[in-house]
């Protein structure tokens, strides 16, 4: 036990020394929380707040497209910026002055009321309320007419479905209003007959504590996600430090000493584990404290500390168990950085870090079920999310505990068959 | 002592072996230095018996002691002077030799006791809370030696000391491998420095291609052969003049 302690005190001495190194270690995941939850706050908004500018060509100038404006105006997420010709709309979008553009088709409004119109006429005929003469000829000639849409080749898929559907239910909603409209009218009615608001509407229910709602916000998703892609990312440093003592000699001088590999692999646990929770307490600190300033939702971590800790524990260990292997195997800080980094970005976009798994195609979400990131991100969601106790953890922490376990045994068993005497 | 027995040693891929079938027997309390060209074995040979690495066949044992059935006992037994430093360069010299001391299972004020006496005898007391990236090559040799023999070894190995280093620690080096042995350390050296070895050591070996050539007090080895006056001369006449580089 002393020759681990003195092993740990050496790494603290080590790492306290290399500046670059603790930069990368503790700001550089800060910076990239901050970073990433700005970003992701600001694309949140952008469909629910920030206004984006889009172009409206009315072709129609009737009621129709007075609607389809009056609707997008409201909605809070455009403003209207009227454009007279078709093609130079088109241009704007299509040179990305826009994201949107939306080109309201010429008699719009006196097509739908038209075909409404008939309609409604067929339909109280066929209840012998109106004469059925010439009806059938004139539906012949009305043809669908198209709202064009047209969009900046850069904007995302989600935005244009987003855009589509609500473009589409504004429309579903001025034709049903139309057609009650015109069932008035045939009826002789003056005073509104028919409630038009939606009769099905939609309640989200979020779990409870008490009698508090809780409802997650964006600083408990991502806090969680990145905090957990900092801690992994800690493979890196760790690893080039065990290539950097065999490539000064002093890992040859420890293999000549009466000590195991597992008392050196020991030393560096201790003091990668300690750096890793406090990686994970800055960043509780950050969504703490630093979030409200910069207009970001506040971490709400009531009453979830130990827990919280308690997942960065065992996702620290799982972490370190990939650095020490990484250490083992590599030969140059060429082949440790790159690795690392990269192999960290591949386990957190298979651990859903980067896209929910529930998206993923099949074979990715049978691949992220043994992404140790996956493990500790649902303790974390498990934890913030959920409340979970320490029994409702016990899979996640059970695994990531494993995962340490299994890879401190392969670096060991490979550094003695690699060494063997 | 050392006792080795037909010990060889073929790296995978390699063609021919580094050691083959080597056997020398050293003796207590001996200055025995393993001459030979770049490429003769010598590393090779030190690292097998600091178990470094795995002999591809052969045996040995020091201070009566298997390397295969003694393995921990062997490296509490031996000290090892790599070429390298084999130190850390952001750490003091005394965090350097306090590490390395305890990992021997030293500790408390009988190691900083012996940090510091060692530190004083080979001069570096003054530099003791420095960091070793700023010492130069001369300090850095001192401080590798110290690390090796802190915990008082039987055997002390050592792969070329004195490579790269000033007169002046050469000397001092030199003379505290002296005293070391006086005091009933058995060393065994490996240089390129001929004169060196021709007056520390009590017998050498003259090592190419993995055999022994020849093997003898300094004195012997002169005389026996024609024409030479030096170690260096015998050494010229039995591995040739053609050069030895290998990658």
């Amino acid at each position: 036990m002393h020759k681990i302690w003195v092993s740990a005190i050496k790494e603290y001495k080590l790492l306290s020394r290399d500046l670059g190194g603790i930069a990368i270690l503790f700001l550089m995941p800060l910076v990239l929380l901050l970073v990433i939850t700005l970003i992701q706050d600001s694309s949140f908004k952008a469909v629910n707040s920030v206004k984006i500018p889009i172009l409206f060509v009315d072709n129609d100038q009737g009621e129709v497209a007075a609607s389809i404006k009056e609707g997008l105006s409201s909605s809070d997420a455009f403003t209207i910026v009227k454009e007279q010709n078709t093609e130079t709309a088109k241009a704007k979008v299509f040179n990305g002055d826009y994201q949107l553009a939306i080109v309201i088709p010429a008699t719009l409004s006196q097509s739908l009321a038209t075909k409404v119109n008939d309609n409604v006429e067929r339909m109280l005929a066929a209840f012998g309320l109106e004469e059925e003469t010439s009806l059938v000829s004139k539906v012949e000639k009305i043809q669908p007419i198209q709202v064009t849409l047209f969009f900046d080749p850069a904007t995302q898929g989600s935005f244009k479905n987003q855009v589509k559907s609500g473009v589409d239910k504004m429309i579903s909603k001025i034709e049903t209003q139309t057609i009650y409209k015109a069932f008035q009218e045939q009826l002789g009615e003056e005073d509104q007959l028919f409630e038009t608001e939606p009769f099905i509407t939609f309640k989200e229910v979020t779990p409870t504590d008490g009698e508090a709602e809780l409802i997650p916000n964006s600083a408990q998703h991502n806090v969680p996600a990145w905090a957990l892609f900092a801690i992994f990312f800690i493979i890196v440093p760790l690893s080039i430090n065990m290539v950097k003592e065999k490539n000064q000699g002093t890992f040859v001088r420890l293999r000549t000493q009466p000590i195991s590999y597992a008392t050196v692999l020991g030393g560096k646990t201790i003091v990668y584990l300690a750096v890793c929770l406090i990686q994970f307490a800055l960043m509780l600190i950050v969504g703490i404290f630093i979030f409200p300033l910069l207009g970001l939702p506040v971490l709400d971590v009531s009453d979830k500390l130990p827990m919280l800790f308690l997942v960065a524990f065992f996702a620290g260990l799982a972490a370190i168990g990939l650095g020490l292997l990484l250490g083992t195997v590599a030969k140059t800080q060429e082949q440790a950085a790159p690795f690392g980094a990269t192999f960290v970005v591949i386990l957190a976009a298979l651990g859903g870090v980067w896209v929910p798994v529930f998206i993923m195609p099949k074979l990715m979400q049978q691949l992220s079920k043994i992404s140790p990131m996956n493990w500790g991100l649902e303790g974390f969601y498990d934890v913030f999310l959920r409340n979970a106790s320490v029994l409702q953890v016990l899979p996640e922490i059970s695994l990531l505990f494993l995962f340490f376990l299994v890879t401190l045994l392969i670096s060991i068993l490979y550094n003695e068959k690699k060494h063997a005497v | 002592m050392i006792s080795i027995n037909q010990l060889s040693k073929k790296y995978k891929d390699a063609e021919n072996y580094s050691v083959k079938n080597l056997s020398l027997e050293i003796n207590k309390n001996e200055i025995f230095g393993l001459l030979g060209p770049n490429g003769a074995g010598k590393t090779t040979l030190i690292s097998m018996l600091s178990s470094l690495i795995k002999p591809t066949s052969g045996s040995f044992s020091i201070d009566g002691l298997s390397y295969k059935e003694h393995k921990n006992k062997l490296k509490n037994t031996i000290g090892i002077v790599p070429q390298e430093y084999a130190l850390y360069p952001t750490m003091t010299a005394y965090e350097n030799l306090w590490y390395f001391g305890s990992m021997y299972g030293l500790k408390g004020a009988s190691l900083k006791q012996d940090i510091l006496n060692q530190l004083t005898i080979l001069g570096l007391e003054s530099f003791a809370h420095k960091k070793i990236h700023t010492f130069s090559g001369g300090m850095k040799r001192r401080v590798n030696l110290i690390a090796s023999i802190l915990h008082k070894p039987k055997v002390l190995f050592l792969d070329e000391p004195t490579v790269g280093v000033d007169v002046q620690s050469k000397n001092v080096i030199i003379q505290h491998l002296e005293k070391l042995n006086k005091n009933g350390t058995t060393i065994i050296y490996t240089s390129h420095h001929l004169n060196e070895a021709e007056s520390f050591c009590d017998r050498v070996a003259i090592i190419d291609q993995g055999e022994i050539v020849i093997k003898g007090t300094p004195a012997e080895l002169i005389s026996n052969q024609d024409n030479a006056n030096n170690l260096e001369e015998v050494f010229l006449q039995l591995t040739g003049k053609a050069l030895r580089d290998h990658a």
